[in-house]
């Protein structure tokens, strides 16, 4: 017969306790309720024991750059002024960024603007080499991004278009009538981020399939995955296992 | 006899559906009212021999002629770039190369290309590691284009050809086996170099491959370049002219075929190409015919890189870069299992400098971080323009990875070619693409 106890009998398993002393909830002061099925090592929270896991990493908004840009970048620049007179209302900002030029595009103009930079004898981005999406969820109020990159052929050149769009209207017009290579591209950015390019002759899910709910590379929507055992020992899923801000 | 179990037909609101296994167009064409049925849908793939991978065609046809082609794709999608998200920048590597299954080597290089630049590193990678880049790139280039040869004339009913295509292929993977450790998926090429020297084994074994393949070519083109049946099926087939590749965005041997001398390599040189002798091929028809022509005689020009390359190596130095917290900590070596960590590297990290234990440990769980922004990096793949646009939030990991496939891209061009033409010419049409459907599908 053994001595009565006031603990609850929970069957051998150890019982989560707070330290004395524990205020700052950091994840190791709290040891994981069972061993089983907390991430990888069994911790919980962020399982980060470098000290960095309470960091959130500024993220500072892109600026403008200053003029002059270098290399081909002003002469596009001023083609596009020249060719395109409501350049100061459609482009919101220019940035050039390691060798590269970016043209910030109001999402209602980027057509207008793909039409300019095809045909301008002075442009001549003939080539609409792809179209695909960022999600800056949580960076920017318009979190989704579109981004094309065209090729001038002619003058051996690149330019990268970007028109950011918010979830609640996420429309812009499509690209196809000027390059119909858009066409899949638009779909699959459509299929992916659940951008709608208003215009498009067949806007529907081109990878997932057609009843597939949610857009799967929004930075909301979950990786998936199933913990898998090896070894004895039980691996998280990718999205769930330690990380690093 | 018994009723045979194929082209069961049954009624549905569209029409009669035949389910067809084979064999059996006989009881297709005796169940349809030639009349009132002028048209008929055809469901191809995506199982099927002829469609390159899980590639499903739906075509409409009237008799023979094909009204209208599409195409439906997705049915290898893998979510490779959602995964990227996931894992650190070097780790990334092992994903992409799983993308496009007959050039991995391009995709790495093109990732690592990505990942240089948004590191700002791009002028420190050592010329000898660009040097076994593009000769790596070309060998693959090679193999991959000896596939089509092999599959595409598999298609249109030269079963040897795709016999000696793949034998020939097998020589180059054995390269890759020596340099790599691997097969396929290499994880060669990686942000800040390659993962290792090229042994010297396997110099000798290029060297030999280089002294074979030109007479494997001339055996190649004796066997189709004059055989009627080869010349039917691809002259004037699928044609698809400048103005049409550059609208549908169509790169690589389809717009040279049609005459445009674009190629990155040249156009916009990357790795060291503008420091190398070698000529586009191009061809003027714009043809099936002339897309075989041009890819053979790339095979020429690549061999003819391969040389160059193999010649510069003979100058030994580092093949990653020099920057500690970028470049992978272990040296890696062949063992019997495959490549891994060297014994050496292990030895030390475990036995004597703990500093070395736990800069290796930092840099394989934590990795390093990129600082934020977006970069588009391209190189010319076998099959077009391979782009990777890569964005960093300045962390360990890629904000957003996506490949611009050009077997993707260049599927569109399917029904411009193939609407109009003879049903038997949609297969034809399609292999002159090269779709390697893991790219198009990542």
């Amino acid at each position: 017969m053994t001595a009565p106890s006031d603990k609850p009998n929970t069957g051998g398993v150890p019982v989560p306790v707070t330290p004395a002393g524990a205020s700052s909830g950091a994840p190791a002061e709290y040891p994981p309720s069972s061993p089983a099925g907390r991430g990888m090592f069994g911790i919980q929270g962020t399982g980060d024991v470098s000290g960095f896991g309470g960091l959130v990493r500024p993220r500072k908004p892109v600026e403008g750059s200053p003029r002059p840009y270098g290399g081909y970048f002003d002469d596009v620049r001023d083609a596009l002024e020249e060719a395109y007179p409501e350049f100061d209302e459609a482009i919101e900002k220019v940035v050039v960024d390691r060798g590269e030029l970016t043209l910030h595009v109001r999402p209602e103009r980027i057509a207008e603007v793909c039409q300019v930079m095809r045909d301008d004898l002075a442009l001549r981005f003939e080539l609409c080499s792809s179209v695909s999406g960022v999600d800056y969820l949580g960076a920017d109020e318009r979190r989704l991004h579109v981004v094309y990159q065209l090729t001038s052929m002619t003058y051996r050149r690149r330019v990268r278009l970007e028109a950011a769009v918010s979830v609640e209207d996420p429309h812009l017009p499509s690209v196809t009538g000027i390059y119909p290579t858009a066409d899949w591209q638009e779909r699959e950015t459509y299929d992916m981020f659940g951008i709608v390019f208003d215009g498009h002759p067949n806007l529907t899910r081109i990878l997932m399939p057609d009843d597939w709910e949610g857009h799967p590379q929004r930075k909301d929507y979950p990786l998936g995955g199933v913990p898998v055992e090896y070894k004895g020992a039980e691996i998280p899923p990718p999205d769930r296992r330690r990380s690093y801000q | 006899m018994t009723t045979s179990n194929y082209a069961t037909e049954r009624e549905t609101d569209e029409g009669k559906v035949f389910t067809v296994t084979g064999g059996d167009w006989d009881s297709v064409v005796s169940g349809t009212d030639p009349i009132n049925d002028e048209r008929i849908v055809v469901n191809m793939g995506p199982q099927h021999p002829s469609t390159h991978g899980v590639l499903r065609l739906i075509l409409e046809l009237e008799g023979e002629t094909v009204r209208e082609a599409r195409s439906v794709i997705g049915y290898l999608h893998t979510g490779i770039e959602k995964n990227l998200e996931y894992r650190n920048w070097v780790q990334g590597s092992t994903f992409v190369t799983r993308m496009d299954y007959l050039s991995p080597l391009f995709n790495e290089t093109a990732y690592a290309l990505a990942v240089e630049k948004l590191l700002g590193i791009t002028d420190d990678i050592t010329e000898r590691a660009t040097t076994i880049r593009v000769l790596m790139m070309e060998l693959n280039r090679i193999s991959s284009h000896l596939v089509w040869v092999a599959t595409t004339a598999m298609e249109l009913g030269a079963v040897n050809m795709m016999l000696y295509g793949f034998r020939e292929r097998e020589y180059i993977l054995e390269i890759f086996e020596l340099v790599t450790g691997l097969r396929m998926n290499h994880v060669y090429v990686r942000p800040g170099g390659v993962a290792q020297d090229v042994p010297d084994d396997a110099v000798v074994k290029i060297r030999k491959f280089l002294q074979v393949m030109p007479k494997r070519l001339k055996e190649y083109e004796n066997l189709l370049s004059g055989q009627p049946i080869w010349i039917e099926r691809t002259k004037n087939v699928a044609v698809l002219d400048v103005t049409g590749c550059v609208a549908l965005g169509v790169t690589g041997p389809v717009l040279r075929s049609a005459g445009l001398a674009w190629d990155l390599r040249k156009t916009m040189p990357y790795c060291g190409y503008e420091t190398y002798e070698f000529d586009v091929p191009t061809h003027t028809d714009g043809d099936v015919w002339g897309r075989y022509l041009v890819r053979l005689a790339e095979i020429r020009e690549s061999l003819k890189l391969v040389e160059q390359a193999l010649d510069r190596l003979g100058k030994p130095g580092p093949v990653m870069v020099a920057d500690k917290k970028i470049a992978w900590p272990a040296q890696l070596a062949i063992g019997v299992d495959g490549m891994g960590n060297s014994l050496e590297h292990v030895a030390k990290i475990m036995g004597q400098s703990m500093e070395s234990l736990i800069h290796h440990f930092k840099l394989v769980t934590e990795g390093f971080r990129v600082p934020p922004g977006q970069v588009y990096a391209a190189v010319e793949s076998p099959r077009g323009e391979l782009g990777v646009h890569a964005v960093s939030d300045g962390g360990t990991r890629p904000y957003r990875v996506h490949y611009r496939e050009p077997s993707f891209v260049n599927l569109q061009a399917l029904p411009a070619m193939a609407e109009g033409g003879l049903i038997a010419d949609v297969i034809a049409g399609g292999a002159s693409l090269d779709p390697v459907m893991g790219g198009c599908d990542r």
